[in-house]
């Protein structure tokens, strides 16, 4: 314990709990990806393909485990994985500052990408983002004919307005620029750097961001322009 | 040819600053950029103004002494090029020149664009020794270096400690001037006996100093003088993850 608290004592340890953090994360934004994709399937057996991958997810682990069980405790690491991450964001975020108190007059942004300038606020709006996700396809405040367990018609019917899909699109935007920054800052901070990779690190970065993105998008623009209903 | 300079005047430590306009004339594009900063000093000398104070020594680009910003990029608008070799030719007549000191906590303006870098110093005092025989010179080839190692070692250990690094960081981090003196001495077999305390000193010196941490946008490779790339900024975090989780017990072997 004594050198994990060595290694979180620096800034370098907590940048490596914001990667492992972001890594759970990456995991569960790829898996929710292919999940949606399930938008695009025929109906098994009269039931929807959504909504039968969504009652496996309530049910996965059963009956090893009671009910939902699995389910719980996969959200409550990712709450766990997203409060790390901010927790660390913040802290970093607030040294950072005190390190450079005046700026300069005249300054070049010297490589700095879009992505890497983006990360702290982009963060902010993710955040923002998942609270009104989850009040919207989880616990139905924010939808306006949710029906509990209806996973498919609950997507169909929040996705034909175009100001919802607006924002989810902004949304899968930020998300798409802070995969960029973070799958490649990922490898860079837990130091996964070998010279014969190194090249494929940042293609790796930008190919992840934009599967995820295309893939998170194709279903509610098929809802939206109305091949899905 | 002509150029107007805004210059960052400030008297002393702590004290307000401000800029200053300056007209620099008949500027051949030959000088340097510090020749020319001479020649704008002689003038106010001359006119009984204070001139203004900027650091440097060898002016062949290898000291790491000089150092500012101008234009907003460290050393100038020049690639892999030290303020000293920044020549005037870069420039054309008529241009603005914004001159700045470099911009950190851990490096406090002294006067105008002198500012204390002795952080650094405390950085590679904290790194400690290299266990080896003093005494007479060591046989060159005694120890044997495989050819990488010696090439990323000598890389890193042409960080001449100038500062673009920080002063180009949007952190004000010293990363990669720590990543470069730490994997200097981690790529070569005698830095291997301390090779896992050095890093983490000076890792906890560099927070201690008030830097920065580094969010990996890649600023400081583009400005580092000396080409140092963030792949040691890399192999500086595998190290520390290596001398924190893994590293074994302080009471081992037998008598544990």
């Amino acid at each position: 314990m004594r050198r994990v608290a060595t290694l979180y004592r620096t800034t370098v340890g907590k940048k490596v709990l914001m990667a492992v953090s972001g890594l759970i994360l990456f995991g569960f934004v790829f898996t929710h990806m292919l999940g949606n994709l399930k938008m695009l399937l025929p109906p098994e057996g009269g039931h929807f393909a959504m909504d039968v991958y969504a009652e496996f997810l309530r049910e996965i682990g059963y009956p090893l485990v009671p009910h939902q069980t699995l389910l719980w405790v996969a959200r409550l690491g990712l709450l766990g994985a997203v409060f790390i991450h901010i927790l660390s964001a913040v802290q970093l975020s607030q040294a950072s500052r005190a390190a450079r108190p005046q700026g300069y007059a005249k300054e070049e942004s010297l490589s700095l990408s879009y992505a890497s300038r983006t990360m702290r606020w982009g963060g902010v709006i993710l955040l923002l983002f998942i609270v009104y996700h989850i009040l919207h396809f989880t616990t139905g405040q924010a939808h306006s004919s949710f029906v509990a367990g209806a996973v498919h018609q609950n997507y169909v019917a929040a996705f034909q307005s175009p100001l919802v899909y607006l924002v989810y699109l902004v949304a899968q935007t930020a998300l798409c620029f802070h995969l960029y920054h973070g799958v490649w800052s990922f490898f860079q901070t837990l130091g996964l750097s070998h010279p014969k990779y190194n090249h494929l690190r940042r293609p790796f970065a930008v190919g992840f961001a934009l599967v995820t993105f295309v893939g998170f998008l194709t279903p509610p623009t098929l809802v939206l322009a109305g091949v899905i209903s | 040819m002509q150029l107007t300079l805004h210059v960052w005047r400030q008297d002393s430590p702590g004290k307000a600053g401000r800029h200053e306009k300056y007209e620099a004339r008949d500027v051949s594009e030959h000088m340097s950029f510090l020749e020319m900063l001479d020649v704008v000093n002689e003038r106010l000398t001359e006119e009984g103004k204070e001139p203004i104070a900027f650091e440097h020594d060898c002016r062949e680009g290898i000291c790491g002494t000089c150092g500012m910003m101008i234009n907003g990029v460290p050393h100038g608008p020049k690639s892999m090029t030290t303020a000293c070799q920044l020549h005037m030719r870069s420039f054309k007549d008529g241009d603005e020149i914004w001159i700045e000191p470099w911009r950190a906590t851990a490096f406090p303006v002294l006067k105008d664009l002198v500012v204390d870098r002795s952080g650094f110093d405390r950085i590679i005092q904290s790194g400690g020794y290299i266990s080896v025989r003093t005494g007479s010179a060591p046989d060159g080839n005694a120890i044997p270096i495989r050819k990488e190692d010696a090439d990323a070692a000598f890389d890193a250990a042409t960080c001449i400690g100038c500062g673009a690094c920080v002063a180009a960081c949007p952190n004000a981090s010293a990363m990669l001037f720590t990543a470069a003196k730490v994997t200097h001495l981690a790529k070569m077999p005698q830095g291997q006996t301390e090779r896992w305390d050095r890093v983490l000193g000076m890792v906890e010196t560099h927070d201690a100093e008030g830097f920065g941490n580094c969010t990996n946008h890649g600023a400081c490779q583009e400005a580092c003088p000396k080409g140092i790339s963030i792949d040691y900024i890399a192999q500086l975090n595998r190290d520390l993850i290596k001398a924190t989780l893994s590293a074994k017990p302080e009471e081992s072997g037998k008598d544990a």
